[in-house]
């Protein structure tokens, strides 16, 4: 009785994601499983069958919500690549809506991966989540891995410095990390820097009490008015904006010292900073 | 890195005091080396037996009895910390040791777990040195990598062995890999294998098949970690490409391709029953002391986080490729059973 009322509740969800998703997506999603998961789930985790409603979901948001413009994918390199980009808005949404659009408009459509905190592999669902939608733990053993196999790998390298920005800061990139120019040179990948607009306006922060984080061990603390209007938990509905630049090659020693690294790393920061200007005067409104 | 060796080295270099490549007589001469097989009782054991025996000598050390023997293995059934083993050693011509007897019980006490286990195998490093003997393999565990949050999703044998950081009980075992590896280095003169297996599951008596056997399989609410397997033939076809010579070094063995254990629950055919993380703990710290569990409760990291390994060494070196499907190797728990 209660098996046969989960069936028909699985089966009829499975149906709304069907039709959520439509003839042209469960192709995509049948192109990109054949390549990654020919025994029904790849080596990471990525599950098709968890993924559609994942994918339907969230191409709701990236579609309807946030109305997302992408311009450049043709630059996207077939085989491995690092989507390096600039990270914003409080909670990563900015993630799922480059992760979504890479599938949505890329061919072939191609799952992007993501690293994620160690941490969340101690949450319960949370854990479950990250890798039936293909994100990885964080580590570089995993990052080159996924590289050699040919995959792409979406790298914040302003971590949750740039997350945790505030209002007035905005497309003001932070201090880049360098490691992921340290796996660029190892695996020999190319760089493909990607600008983000709109994410960075989508929650209004005006400070980041550091003080607070610090008691709470989370990673900011960031003061959000919009949160205490009704309604105003969800993001604002700005046009997301993503720009895919062309992608840069480097060559050198992975091994080099920060100053060499901090180089290079600074070409991609500066390509990004105005990639991001650029974008920023030829946006006339920032919800249409 | 180990060096490559190809099948035609098993051929043609098979280590024959008479000067014969005798792989394939049907009668084994008594002067032929053997091969001393410790723990050979157990059912993986036995089963490495069943193989060799028509092709090797094998002599068995175990302190258990070894009923069904068949005829032409010679069975030892002695403690090997006592001083009788040396006599096993002294009397014939001996060609490798394979060490499958390593104990993992833990309602053993801790004290005679660890002399068996760690004084246990020191003796036999001790044997194989003083009597030269060619080849060593010793059967170690994926294990001893353990499963943490921040495992990369394959470790390689370089990884550092921090599986009894969380459960002790597998502190023996990393100790005696250490053990094998220190030795690998020491005595050049002797090939030392250590194979790394995933969860091995089959008749064995182990932690994993033990619980696939369960009739309702527990797993934890909110997780679902990638899991490797290997059924025990695939383990023992290993063990005996380990024997080949030439073949050296550390090697991850895994079987068919990786799956999530939820899975793995539906492979079997039973019902899994999701319980949440924090009461699955306070459950089964009493039951394992009522003895009701079988499992202490660090042993659920093992269906929360992933310890899964890279085993292309094995692949490209040993010629290691497994040849049971998932289906068939998770099947594998119930062989025997009822039957």
């Amino acid at each position: 009785m209660a098996k046969g009322l989960v069936r028909m509740a699985r089966g009829a969800l499975r149906g709304v994601a069907s039709a959520l998703l439509g003839p042209e997506l469960e192709e995509r999603l049948m192109q990109v499983s054949r390549e990654l998961a020919p025994d029904g789930v790849d080596p990471f985790g990525w599950d098709p069958d968890y993924a559609r409603y994942v994918i339907a979901a969230a191409t709701t948001m990236s579609r309807s919500y946030f109305r997302t413009i992408v311009s450049g994918i043709e630059n996207l390199p077939t085989g491995r690549v690092l989507i390096v980009a600039n990270h914003s808005g409080q909670i990563p949404l900015d993630g799922m809506i480059i992760a979504i659009s890479v599938f949505l408009e890329a061919n072939p459509p191609r799952v992007v991966r993501a690293m994620v905190e160690k941490w969340s592999q101690t949450l319960p669902f949370v854990s479950t989540f990250f890798a039936k939608c293909g994100q990885v733990v964080g580590v570089p053993e995993n990052a080159i891995r996924l590289l050699r196999r040919g995959e792409p790998l979406l790298v914040f390298p302003e971590g949750t410095r740039g997350l945790a920005k505030t209002f007035a800061h905005r497309y003001e990139l932070t201090d880049f990390g360098l490691g992921f120019m340290r796996l660029a040179l190892e695996t020999d990948t190319p760089i493909l820097p990607l600008a983000v607009i709109g994410a960075e306006e989508q929650y209004i922060s005006v400070a980041n009490i550091r003080s607070i984080a610090k008691t709470l061990h989370i990673p900011s603390f960031p003061v959000i008015p919009q949160l205490f209007i009704p309604g105003g938990q969800l993001p604002l509905p700005i046009r997301y904006r993503l720009h895919f630049g062309e992608p840069l090659y480097f060559r050198g020693d992975p091994d080099d010292d920060d100053s060499v690294i901090e180089e290079k790393v600074w070409v991609v920061k500066a390509t990004i900073q105005s990639m991001l200007n650029n974008g920023l005067k030829e946006r006339k409104s920032l919800f249409f | 890195m180990p060096p490559e060796t190809s099948a035609a080295d098993f051929e043609s270099s098979e280590r024959d005091p008479s000067g014969k490549t005798g792989a394939r007589a049907l009668s084994v001469s008594p002067e032929e080396p053997a091969v001393v097989v410790t723990g050979i009782v157990g059912r993986l054991g036995r089963r490495l037996a069943r193989r060799l025996h028509r092709e090797r000598r094998v002599i068995g050390i175990d302190r258990r009895s070894f009923d069904g023997r068949p005829k032409d293995i010679e069975h030892h059934q002695i403690d090997i910390r006592r001083k009788k083993t040396r006599d096993v050693f002294r009397s014939t011509p001996i060609g490798a040791v394979v060490h499958l007897g390593v104990m993992h019980d833990p309602r053993a006490s801790a004290s005679e777990h660890h002399t068996w286990n760690v004084a246990g195998f020191q003796k036999i490093l001790e044997f194989v040195a003083q009597y030269e003997i060619p080849k060593l393999v010793l059967l170690s565990s994926s294990n001893v990598y353990g499963p943490r949050p921040d495992n990369p999703q394959f470790l390689t044998e370089d990884s550092p062995l921090l599986g009894g950081a969380a459960f002790s009980e597998i502190r023996d075992l990393v100790e005696i890999d250490m053990l094998a590896q220190s030795f690998f280095w020491k005595r050049p003169e002797t090939e030392t294998v250590i194979l790394r297996p995933v969860h091995i599951l089959g008749t064995v008596k182990n932690a994993p098949s033990n619980y696939l056997r369960l009739p309702i399989v527990p797993t934890l609410l909110g997780f679902d970690p990638m899991i490797q397997v290997i059924h025990e033939e695939d383990t023992v076809r290993a063990i005996e490409l380990a024997l080949r010579p030439g073949v050296r070094g550390i090697f991850n063995v895994a079987g068919p391709p990786p799956a999530p254990l939820s899975r793995i629950v539906r492979a079997l055919g039973r019902p899994g029953l999701p319980i949440p993380h924090a009461l699955a703990m306070t459950m089964l710290a009493p039951l394992w002391r009522l003895r009701v569990a079988s499992f202490p409760a660090p042993e659920l990291d093992h269906i929360r986080y992933v310890c899964m390994v890279d085993d292309h060494r094995a692949r490209e070196t040993l010629g290691y490729a497994p040849t049971k499907g998932l289906e068939e190797t998770v099947r594998a728990v119930d062989d025997g059973r009822w039957t």
